[in-house]
């Protein structure tokens, strides 16, 4: 079992204050859902976890099973088993998505250990057909030219392919129809289990209808306002977020204002 | 190595290196009047860069003599490692000035095709070389670079595809440099007939690091009526060594042309590459990539003019500069008055890896037509973080980031390339100047 734990994170980006405390341990073998209208933080939050360039931590801190992941580089996060699926993926020309696939396996893997080829290949074509993505996907440029549904399920397949302890899955269903939303939720619940645990960023309910998450959490203003089971996120289905700005006494969540 | 001899060659030399060659007699006076041109004409002014101090007259010695290889296996192993195991034939090879080895199938020959080299071409296609040698394609007044390279030519090929012959596989051209002595005046003709279609691949390598030489090279290619020309080349001549090089093409009705073309010389240089679209409905493709390193310095100028009507032309060039290097891209899209719907398109595009280093994208559209439309798209810039962040984020190291961004970013002439050797030793070269 792997342990991420996130103490009073503080994030800043030009200045402005983003997150202001947040606080979160995740385990693998558990999903957790972190919920809230736009313009509260979660984007923030995935990329501080994974060390976008644009984003600093000003104080407080993440680590998983005891390392401290703020020390590490980009690629060193990855290595230690953290994995961000992003909502808006980077299209680079000339790069094969197979080739890119099997860099980021192989990255993890020690010199003269690389993955056969033909290894490579089979898991790749049983992911993509899990996936339902057309076989052309493996030989075009990374991303470039995909449609936003074929970059979400790109992103899907990249995280069956490296299986990371922890996965941060950034608004995975925006943009998604519902045939392709059960596709991808079918990948993601084909990791669940021993070994891996994943932190879903959404503000739609409608994703944790086919991923069951084991615990919610409301962000506002920068915070997590609020945890509970996946109970929650129905009553939100229902109900919408007023009914918690009313019990916290928050006129506007979005971030820059106070409660 | 220094340079001892001056070399200002007179009509005496360039008429007896003609007969020494035994090239056709008209030769002689061709060349004898292009030296007197060279005397008069002034230097090419290459925009933005100033070539006034480049010396592109003076070199050790007008030819060297080099050995002829009696089989591939005898080439040097850098050359050796371009050719392609499944394609022993349809190859020509020149080992510095000297036609060294020479392969084309029976098939094709039955079919009416030449491969030769440019001095056997002048006897035994006395007419046909005579009727493209720098008439329609370069001209030998444009100036005196063009004159001088007329005056002095030492090497290069002639290919000819006659009417309605579909040649499947790529004919190759290698030339190899490996004496530090030897001055590269190639010249290259590709004629395809009507119907024809060809793909030509040629190599230029350096096997030395540094030579004080120079190389003034003119490649015209003629793609007659619906005929389909692919030219690809990849140059890699040693630092030291300043090169002209100037590669022209000329379309006939519904012709293309299209070239793919690896600029990775290490010295000093100005490349031209121009398509004149003359026939109604041609096209020309022309992608070019290019990596600067040290203190070089280039010029790399594309252009497509559109004469005929319906024509079509898509231009791309991609370069990378590091440490002090400089290099000016000029893409040009000239649509002359009448040629009514044509279609200019280029992208020019510059990545920086170093701080000091100088990239300038100029694209140019001249269009004097109304009904025609036209695009450019140019950029420099750095490597872009949020690609370095996405590649990092799936544990890929920094530098592998780069790399696959580089060779990314270079990949389409590469990809174009036909022949598996060429390809790799592109890639490989690429990976050598980068690092």
């Amino acid at each position: 079992m792997a342990i991420l734990e996130i103490k009073d994170l503080h994030v800043q980006i030009e200045d402005k204050e983003i997150l202001k405390g947040i606080t979160l341990t995740i385990n693998t073998n558990e999903i957790h859902a972190i919920m809230g209208p736009n313009g509260t933080g979660k984007s923030t939050l995935a990329a501080a976890i994974m060390g976008h360039p644009k984003y600093e931590v000003t104080s407080g801190s993440i680590t998983i099973d005891g390392e401290d992941v703020l020390a590490m580089a980009v690629d060193e996060r990855a290595k230690a088993g953290l994995f961000l699926a992003m909502q808006y993926p980077s299209e680079i020309t000339g790069v094969t998505n197979a080739d890119f696939l099997r860099s980021g396996v192989n990255a993890r893997r020690e010199e003269g250990d690389e993955i056969s080829l033909m290894k490579f290949i089979r898991e790749m074509d049983s992911k993509m057909e899990v996936l339902e993505m057309e076989e052309d996907m493996a030989t075009r440029y990374l991303n470039e030219g995909f449609s936003g549904g074929e970059k979400k399920r790109n992103e899907i397949l990249q995280l069956m392919m490296l299986k990371p302890k922890f996965a941060v899955l950034d608004e995975i269903d925006s943009g998604l129809d519902i045939d392709a939303l059960k596709i991808v939720s079918n990948g993601i619940n084909q990791m669940r289990g021993e070994g891996f645990g994943c932190l879903i960023i959404t503000h739609y309910q409608r994703l944790l209808d086919y991923i069951e998450p084991d615990k919610v959490h409301i962000i506002m203003q920068g915070k997590i306002v609020k945890t509970g089971g996946s109970e929650l996120a129905k009553k939100l289905e229902v109900e919408g977020y007023d009914w918690i700005k009313n019990e916290l006494g928050i006129e506007d969540e979005t971030v820059g204002q106070e409660a | 190595m220094t340079v001892e001899t001056t070399l200002a060659l007179t009509e005496q030399d360039v008429r007896s290196y003609s007969a020494k060659v035994e090239e056709a007699a008209w030769m002689a006076d061709f060349r004898s009047n292009a030296l007197a041109k060279a005397e008069v004409l002034e230097m090419p002014t290459p925009d933005k860069t100033k070539i006034t101090k480049w010396n592109f007259t003076e070199f050790p010695s007008h030819t060297v003599e080099s050995s002829i290889f009696a089989g591939l296996e005898e080439m040097p192993t850098e050359a050796k490692a371009l050719i392609d195991d499944e394609q022993q034939q349809n190859i020509y090879v020149q080992h510095n000035n000297t036609p060294a080895y020479l392969s084309l199938s029976e098939d094709l020959k039955s079919q009416g095709v030449i491969l030769t080299d440019i001095f056997t071409a002048s006897r035994e296609h006395s007419e046909l070389l005579q009727k493209y040698l720098m008439t329609d394609g370069v001209k030998v007044d444009e100036h005196k670079l063009t004159a001088l390279h007329a005056a002095l030519i030492n090497g290069g090929v002639f290919v000819y595809v006659p009417k309605n012959v579909v040649i499947e596989d790529p004919l190759q051209v290698l030339f190899i440099h490996d004496n530090e002595e030897a001055s590269l005046f190639n010249h290259v003709v590709i004629v395809a007939e009507e119907n024809s279609q060809v793909t030509y691949v040629e190599s230029y390598l350096s096997t030395m690091e540094h030579a004080e030489t120079q190389a003034n090279i003119v490649s015209e290619v003629f793609a007659m009526a619906n005929a389909k020309i692919v030219y690809g080349s990849v140059d890699v001549l040693a630092e030291g060594m300043t090169t002209y090089v100037n590669r022209r093409g000329v379309t006939g009705p519904h012709a293309r042309i299209e070239w793919a073309l690896g600029l990775m010389n290490d010295g000093n240089t100005i490349s031209e590459n121009i398509t004149h679209l003359v026939g109604d409905g041609s096209s020309s493709d022309m992608k070019s990539v290019v990596v600067g390193r040290g203190s070089q310095k280039q010029n790399f100028t594309s252009e497509i003019v559109h004469w005929g009507l319906d024509t079509d032309g898509f231009i791309l060039k991609h370069g990378v500069m590091k440490e002090n290097s400089s290099a000016i891209f000029n893409g040009i899209g000239r649509i002359a008055k009448g040629a009514t719907r044509s279609n200019a398109v280029q992208e020019s595009r510059i990545l920086m890896l170093g701080e000091r280093g100088r990239g300038d994208a100029n694209p140019i559209l001249l269009i004097d037509e109304n009904d025609v439309t036209a695009g450019h798209a140019a950029s420099v810039g750095r490597v872009d973080p949020l690609q370095m962040f996405y590649l990092m984020s799936r544990g890929i190291s920094q530098e592998e980031a780069e790399r696959l961004i580089i060779h990314g970013f270079l990949a389409p002439v590469v990809s174009k390339l036909p022949i598996a050797g060429v390809r790799k030793q592109l890639t490989e070269v690429i990976e050598r100047k980068v690092r």
